[in-house]
C-alpha cells in the first residue's frame, strides 16, 4: 500500500543526491542540473503531501499543486538566466570551472 | 500494483539521478538528467496528477533539457574532461547522508506524516484551473512577469558587446 512516507523518503533521496552534485562538481552546468534535481524532489514533496490530504489537513484546495506549477515556472526561468550567465562568462574566460569564476567584474 | 509501479520508477528516478552526478562525460549527465525528469513525471502520475506530469514533460523535458544542451554545445571546450571532482568531495558526500539521514527520522518521527490518509486523491485539470484562476490568480500573473524579465534578462546578458557578432 502506497502512503506518503515513501515519497517523502523518495524525495529525500532525490534531494541528498541534488545537494552532492551541487557540492562535489566543479562544472558550472552540472552544477544547475544538480539544482535541478533538487527542485524536482522538492516538487514531488509537494505533491505528494497534497495528493494525501486527509480532511482539512495539510493541503486542501491543491495549493500543493498550485505552488508545484510555480516552482516549475521559476525553475524555467532560473535555468535561462543561469546559462545565460554561463556563456557571458565562458566568452570571457574561455572556462566553466567555478572554481575561476572569482572575479567582481566581467 | 502500485506499490511495484512505484518502486520501478524510483529506481530508475535514483539510479539516473546519481547518474547525473557521477558520470564523467557532461553529455551523458544532460542525458541521464533527461530520464532522471521524465521518472518524475511517472512519479506524478501515480499521485494521480496527469495535468502536472505533461506539463513536467513538456517543460523540464522539452524545454530544460534541451537548453541546457544547447549551452553544453556553446560552451564545449577540451577542457571538459579535465574538470575533476572539487578536492573536499568526501566532505560533500558525507554532508549529503547526513542530511538524507536527518530527513528521513524527521519524516519518520512526523505525526503529521503518519496520520495523514493512505487513499490518493486525484487532482482533475477542471479543479486545478478553478483554483489557479481564482485563489491563485494574482501570483498567476506575476509569474508571467518572472517569466518576461528573465526572457529580457537573458537576452541582454548573453549578447555579445560588439555589433554583428
Amino acid at each position: 500500500m502506497l502512503e506518503l512516507i515513501h515519497f517523502n523518503i523518495l524525495s529525500v533521496l532525490l534531494f541528498s543526491v541534488g545537494l552532492y552534485g551541487v557540492l562535489a562538481r566543479k562544472s558550472a552546468i552540472l552544477i544547475i542540473m544538480a539544482i535541478e534535481l533538487m527542485l524536482n524532489a522538492v516538487n514531488i514533496n509537494f505533491i505528494a503531501a497534497a495528493a494525501f490530504k486527509h480532511g482539512g489537513g495539510l493541503f486542501t484546495n491543491f495549493d500543493g499543486h498550485i505552488l508545484t506549477i510555480f516552482i516549475i515556472t521559476i525553475a524555467a526561468a532560473e535555468v535561462g538566466l543561469a546559462l545565460a550567465l554561463i556563456l557571458r562568462i565562458f566568452r570571457n574566460k574561455s572556462t566553466v570551472n567555478v572554481d575561476q569564476f572569482d572575479m567582481m567584474k566581467l | 500494483m502500485h506499490l511495484v509501479i512505484f518502486s520501478v520508477i524510483s529506481a530508475v528516478l535514483i539510479s539516473c539521478a546519481l547518474g547525473v552526478v557521477i558520470s564523467r562525460n557532461i553529455v551523458h549527465s544532460a542525458l541521464f538528467l533527461l530520464f532522471a525528469l521524465i521518472s518524475v513525471a511517472g512519479i506524478y502520475l501515480v499521485l494521480l496528477t496527469e495535468f502536472l506530469a505533461i506539463v513536467q514533460l513538456l517543460i523540464y523535458g522539452g524545454a530544460i533539457v534541451i537548453v541546457i544542451l544547447f549551452a553544453l554545445m556553446l560552451t564545449r571546450n577540451e577542457e571538459y574532461p579535465r574538470i575533476q571532482n572539487n578536492k573536499l568531495w568526501p566532505i560533500a558526500g558525507i554532508l549529503s547522508v547526513l542530511v538524507l539521514i536527518t530527513l528521513s527520522v524527521s519524516y519518520f518521527q512526523s505525526d503529521v506524516i503518519r496520520s495523514a490518509s493512505t487513499t490518493i486523491s486525484p487532482a482533475g485539470v477542471k479543479s486545478l484551473g478553478s483554483s489557479l484562476f481564482t485563489t491563485w490568480a494574482i501570483p498567476f500573473e506575476l509569474a508571467s512577469l518572472v517569466l518576461l524579465v528573465a526572457l529580457i534578462g537573458a537576452i541582454v546578458i548573453a549578447r555579445s558587446d560588439k555589433d554583428g557578432n
